[in-house]
């Protein structure tokens, strides 16, 4: 019985296991992706006269068949090695994927021309045009292939500059790039152009000499930098580039003057370079050389729908490149998507999941427009505290149906305050404060979001706010308008810092430069914060912050001291309230799992319940005890009690007899409904014995040694067993059970002071409280004294006689003999005999005229059956 | 079932084993009243280590422990929060692992069935006492460590931590009484593992630790990222989340989950434990 009801659990166990590991390994695979290298040549030059070998990777989709194309550009730096884990992802998503080195880069040919139109732009025409010819590609027209193009950084320009140029391309994902290289190299934040904007000199230096062969340290380095995170994979898989340009020998063994120089780039981008790094400032020819380069020249020209993802820690292309794109762009009536990201060339988390993510979903709408909704028009990743159950820091993202622009849907006044203060400009510009270490963003950007932001004594002056009552949340580019009072042109930073943290955040570690030309009465300028998403907390204020110098802007060598204040006392955020991150929302496990739960607890408990109506034999009524056909094998298929039956009647006191092992204590076991018999019943005054039948309570016993609580006394133990039994106080006979307990005064002591013999009367005692009709005892004598044992057999035999029913288990056949009216004699788990002890007696009586005794007769009859 | 021919007089097995009287059998174990002193001096002791130790440095941290002295609902806050992991599930998992056990142990337990105590009511009556005496220790912890936290910091709105806002004390009272809800609630996880090995085994020690170790166990799991979205079907995985109940914004996302996957959890351990004790040959 019991083995057949455990075993549907677990068979229900091993049934979950195997479809669990069916599951496991059934479960699709995604299929495998081919690569397939091949150089390919182009033409161009603005003449179209140049020869150029791109190295190329062109990747199926995975799934076969003609699928839409998707062109994946590198970062500045790297080759199509960067992009392959996308170009893998994408594949597999059902693309067709090609990545190429651009030229100058990887094992290309040719020059670094910054994605010209006369030179990237017209060899992406021509890969186009490849792809055009490949069988596995989805065509819209002869020639014109269903194609989407995606990049981060340079990749990303190129991305755009292609979508202005060449018609057949379908939807872009451009990511962490440019509007205006030229305001990206020269900003100026108070909006006059890059010809007085302040050079971004460390970032400009890192960016033309990424394209210098370097013999030193080949793919190592700030290698991944100007690729930026901008995907999955471009950190770290950037490799060889270097390498595979001095495989194709172009580059001699003692590199030229030029070489050294100006690396990879055409020698007009690399003297526009030396000229402006130089002097600090954009001339009207470098402006518009990098200005061919940027979207910022094909305005209106960009018609194709643009997901722009763009990196909330990106100092070199903020995001307010993205914004002006996205504008550019909505205005042809393209649909647009804007998303800040917790990447860019700063650093940060990079989300490359979510990325190619986004980036899939938008290729699904427009290229295979498989009708799936879109994300969010607009898109923040912001810090979502901790992960409730990991307490990690996690990111959200927040979502909009319209992009707000850098202004935001609402303006917050925040008030700030401080006196006009005078700020010098070191001589040489040195020590200059430091906002962001281009290249070491993802280093500093560990350090709580605000980085490292040092502003050098004296070479600062800062307005504070009062602590917010609420926190603020702002999106988009604070405005603020300062007076600046001085002579000629002042450069300064403008820094808007979070304060009430341990240390003062710079969000973002992004600065707004800016020129002005001061006059002695104040020159008022207003200044258009670094875009930022940053939530400022309660308690906390907001700093403005005006320096002389930055590390990474070159400021002017000469010194100088102005005095700086606010023209007006309140500095304007933006905030976009609809901004929301939508909540994970209920997993349907949350529900689903507990009501399954409930459900598999009800079947546990109500299956295979074993109820059987207990239909009492009126004939035994009267009987104490009938066992018929007792059966109990233990679990390593020994026999304990085997076939066993016999009958006690009313009044008697029974021997149970056997050695060690016979089953006796087995019988009485299942007697007490502790263990649940393989075969065979056990009926008491004609109830069948089942677990916690009721008619257990006319049966007291004593099986294996007492059992009670250590900590409670005695009299506390025999009290709350009877008031466990649920019967009336006055139908103990505590009195009387504790008179054959005679413990005295040891009675209200806590039992585990008890000795040997003392618990085994209590436990006596407490077997006879409520006075049993049928009375169970396991070797009542073992611990008791000679005494005792003749007061036992006294008080047995006395309970005997006044009607009640006795069964007594023992080896010592001298005591059994002594007490027992009847005996049941057991050996390995059979009944042996049973009968009056004087019959049995008188049966085994010698022949040599002495009276028998038990104990002759008890090894005659084990001996005969052994 | 009950006839006064057939039965033993006035036997009715709904009267069986009342609860007062398990609790008086539970209560007056020196384990019990250890368990139950040490959570009713924790909260002192704490104060005395914060009034003896420096003051933090960082006044403008707003770490849960920094934040513990600004007053009493902060102290039992952080109180809660350092007895959650560990202190709070030994006094579960003892008290409702120890209780089926400990009688298996002393051999009290054959005689309590022979009684007879139906075995389905003897398990729901332990349970339900096992459960009731785990609950007072989740919640006098962190009454105590109020009434500890009030009496030595002063009632103080309560400055949450992370973001360092203030909310009135009055505000945060019905919060306070979430967090220790969901304690409640994501403690029956334990205590339902800890009611299966109790009625599994005859040890009281191997329930107990049984437990506790199986929370080890899964909180070191917990820490194994490559388990991905597996780790949320943790037990313990949520065992954090009434942080959410202390941030400016409610989140009840992680409550939420924390407490489906602790009543599914439970509610399967405790009916296995009563299937597998309902056939259980009890041989100790």
């Amino acid at each position: 019985m019991k083995v057949r009801g455990r075993r549907p659990v677990a068979l229900i166990v091993v049934a979950l296991l195997a479809l669990g590991a069916v599951v496991w390994a059934a479960w699709p695979s995604p299929p495998p992706v081919r690569a397939i290298d091949q150089m390919i040549p182009v033409v161009d030059g603005p003449a179209d006269d140049q020869r150029v070998t791109l190295d190329t990777t062109f990747f199926p989709p995975a799934g076969g068949g003609k699928a839409p194309a998707v062109l994946l550009a590198h970062g500045f730096g790297g080759s199509k090695q960067s992009v392959r884990d996308q170009a893998e992802r994408l594949a597999q998503a059902g693309y067709a994927v090609l990545t190429w080195s651009a030229r100058g880069f990887g094992a290309s040919t040719g020059q670094i021309a910054l994605n010209s139109p006369d030179y990237e732009v017209k060899d992406v025409k021509q890969l186009i045009d490849w792809v055009a010819r490949r069988p596995e590609v989805l065509l819209d027209a002869a020639g014109d292939p269903r194609l989407g193009v995606a990049g981060g950084s340079y990749g990303g320009a190129i991305t755009l500059m292609a979508a202005a140029y060449d018609g057949r391309i379908d939807a872009i994902v451009p990511q962490i790039t440019w509007y205006d290289l030229a305001d990206a190299l020269f900003p100026g934040a108070s909006g006059e152009g890059p010809e007085k904007g302040v050079f971004k000199r460390m970032w400009a230096g890192l960016f033309f000499s990424r394209a210098v062969d370097s013999p030193l340290a080949p793919g190592a380095g700030a290698q991944g930098l100007l690729a930026g995170s901008s995907g999955p994979g471009s950190a770290g898989s950037s490799g060889q580039s270097s390498g595979g340009r001095n495989a194709t020998g172009s580059t001699g063994p003692v590199a030229g003057a030029q070489e050294v120089q100006c690396g990879r780039f055409l020698p007009a981008i690399c003297q526009m370079y030396q000229q402006v790094a130089e002097t600090g400032r954009a001339t009207p020819a470098a402006v518009e050389t990098l200005r061919r380069s940027s979207p910022i020249s094909v305005p209106g020209k960009i018609r194709v729908p643009a997901l722009l993802i763009q990196g909330e820690y990106d100092s070199l292309f903020p995001l307010a490149h993205a914004d002006a794109n996205a504008k550019a762009i909505a205005a042809t009536g393209a649909p647009v998507e804007v998303a800040w990201f917790a990447g860019g060339h700063d650093g940060g988390d990079g989300e490359p999941d979510w990325v190619a993510d986004r980036t899939i979903g938008w290729f699904d709408h427009w290229l295979k427009k498989d009708g799936g909704s879109l994300g969010d028009a607009f898109t923040v990743t912001r810090d979502g505290g901790r992960d409730p159950g990991t307490r990690r820091p996690v990111l959200v993202h927040a979502g909009t149906g319209s992009y707000p622009g850098l202004s935001g849907t609402a303006r917050t006044s925040v008030p700030l305050a401080g006196p006009d203060q005078q700020v010098a400009s070191p001589p040489g510009g040195s020590p200059a404060s430091i906002s962001t270490v281009p290249g070491m963003g993802s280093l500093l950007s560990g350090l709580g979001g605000g980085g490292l932001a040092i502003d050098m004594p004296g070479q600062a002056a800062a307005f504070e706010s009062a602590p917010l009552s609420a926190p603020l949340e702002v999106t988009g580019t604070p405005v603020v308008d300062v007076r600046v009072h001085g002579e000629g042109e002042v450069t300064l930073f403008a820094k808007l810092y979070d304060v009430g943290g341990q240390l003062p955040a710079l969000p973002q570690g992004l600065v707004a430069p800016f020129r002005v030309t001061a006059t002695q009465a104040g020159t008022t300028v207003s200044v258009t914060l670094p875009a930022i998403d940053h939530r400022f907390d309660a308690g906390h204020r907001l700093r403005l912050v005006l320096s002389t110098t930055d590390m990474g802007y070159a400021s002017p060598a000469a010194p100088a001291v102005h005095r700086v204040g606010l023209a007006s006392p309140a500095l304007t955020v933006p905030t976009d309230p609809s901004l929301r991150a939508a909540g994970p929302g209920l997993s349907w496990w949350t529900w689903a799992l507990p009501l399954a739960a409930v459900v598999v607890a009800a079947a546990l408990l109500l299956l295979g319940r074993a109820r059987r109506a207990d239909v009492p034999d009126p004939e035994l009524a009267e009987v104490p005890l009938r066992i018929t056909g007792l059966t109990k094998r233990y679990r390593d298929g020994e026999l304990a009690v085997d076939g066993l039956s016999f009958q006690v009647d009313k009044g008697r006191v029974l021997g149970l007899l056997g050695p060690n092992g016979a089953g006796k204590t087995t019988t009485m076991r299942m007697m007490m409904g502790l263990i649940h018999p393989d075969a065979g019943e056990i009926r008491i005054f004609g109830h069948r014995v089942t677990p916690g039948a009721p008619v257990l309570s006319r049966l007291g016993s004593f099986v294996e040694g007492p059992g009670f609580l250590p900590h409670l006394s005695g009299r506390e133990n025999l009290e709350l067993y009877w008031r466990a039994t649920g019967r009336p106080k006055g139908d103990a006979h505590l009195e009387e059970a504790l008179e054959i307990a005679g413990l005295g005064a040891a009675l209200e002591r806590a039992v585990r002071t008890y000795s040997q013999g003392m618990r085994q009367r209590l436990a006596i005692a407490q077997a006879m409280l409520g006075l049993p009709d049928l009375l169970v005892l396991d070797e009542p004598t073992n611990g008791l004294d000679p005494p005792q044992i003749a007061e036992m057999r006294r008080v047995l035999i006395r309970y005997a006689a006044a009607g009640r029913t006795v069964i007594v288990s023992s080896h010592m056949l001298a005591e059994v003999e002594q007490t027992c009216d009847h005996v049941v004699v057991m050996h390995r788990g059979r009944l042996v005999t049973t009968g009056p002890v004087s019959d049995l007696l008188v049966g085994a009586a010698p022949s040599n005229g002495s009276k028998g005794r038990l104990e002759d007769v008890f090894l005659d009859l084990i001996g005969d059956k052994a | 079932m009950t006839s006064g021919l057939s039965t033993g007089a006035a036997y009715a097995p709904g009267r069986t084993l009342p609860l007062r009287v398990e609790i008086v059998r539970q209560l007056k174990r020196r384990r019990t009243l250890v368990m139950f002193g040490l959570l009713l001096a924790l909260p002192w002791i704490l104060v005395v280590a914060f009034s003896l130790g420096p003051a933090p440095a960082q006044q403008n941290s707003l770490r849960l422990s920094d934040l513990a002295t600004q007053g009493g609902l902060n102290f039992a806050a952080f109180t809660l929060s350092v007895s959650a992991s560990l202190l709070l599930v030994v006094a579960v998992a003892l008290f409702c692992g120890d209780t089926v056990a400990s009688e298996a142990s002393w051999s009290s337990l054959r005689y309590l069935l022979a009684a007879p105590v139906p075995r389905d009511r003897l398990l729901r009556q332990k349970l339900v006492v096992a459960l009731g005496f785990s609950a007072t220790a989740v919640i006098v912890l962190p009454l105590m460590a109020l009434l500890a936290g009030t009496v030595t910091f002063g009632w103080n709105d309560v400055r949450l931590p992370g973001t360092g806002e203030v909310i009135g004390a009055s505000a945060v009272l019905p919060r306070f009484g979430i967090v220790i809800g969901y304690a409640l609630v994501s403690q029956l996880v334990v205590a339902a593992l800890a009611f299966l090995l109790s009625v599994s085994t005859d040890s009281p020690l191997g329930a107990v630790g049984g437990a506790v170790g199986l929370v080890i166990v899964s909180n070191i799991l917990q820490a194994v990222e490559a388990l991905g979205v597996v780790r949320e079907f943790l037990p313990t995985f949520w065992s954090t989340a009434w942080l959410d109940a202390l941030v400016p914004e409610l989140d009840w996302s992680g409550m939420t989950k924390g407490a489906a996957l602790s009543v599914t959890y439970a509610s399967i351990l405790i009916a296995v434990a009563f299937r597998r004790f309902r056939r259980k040959d009890v041989v100790s």
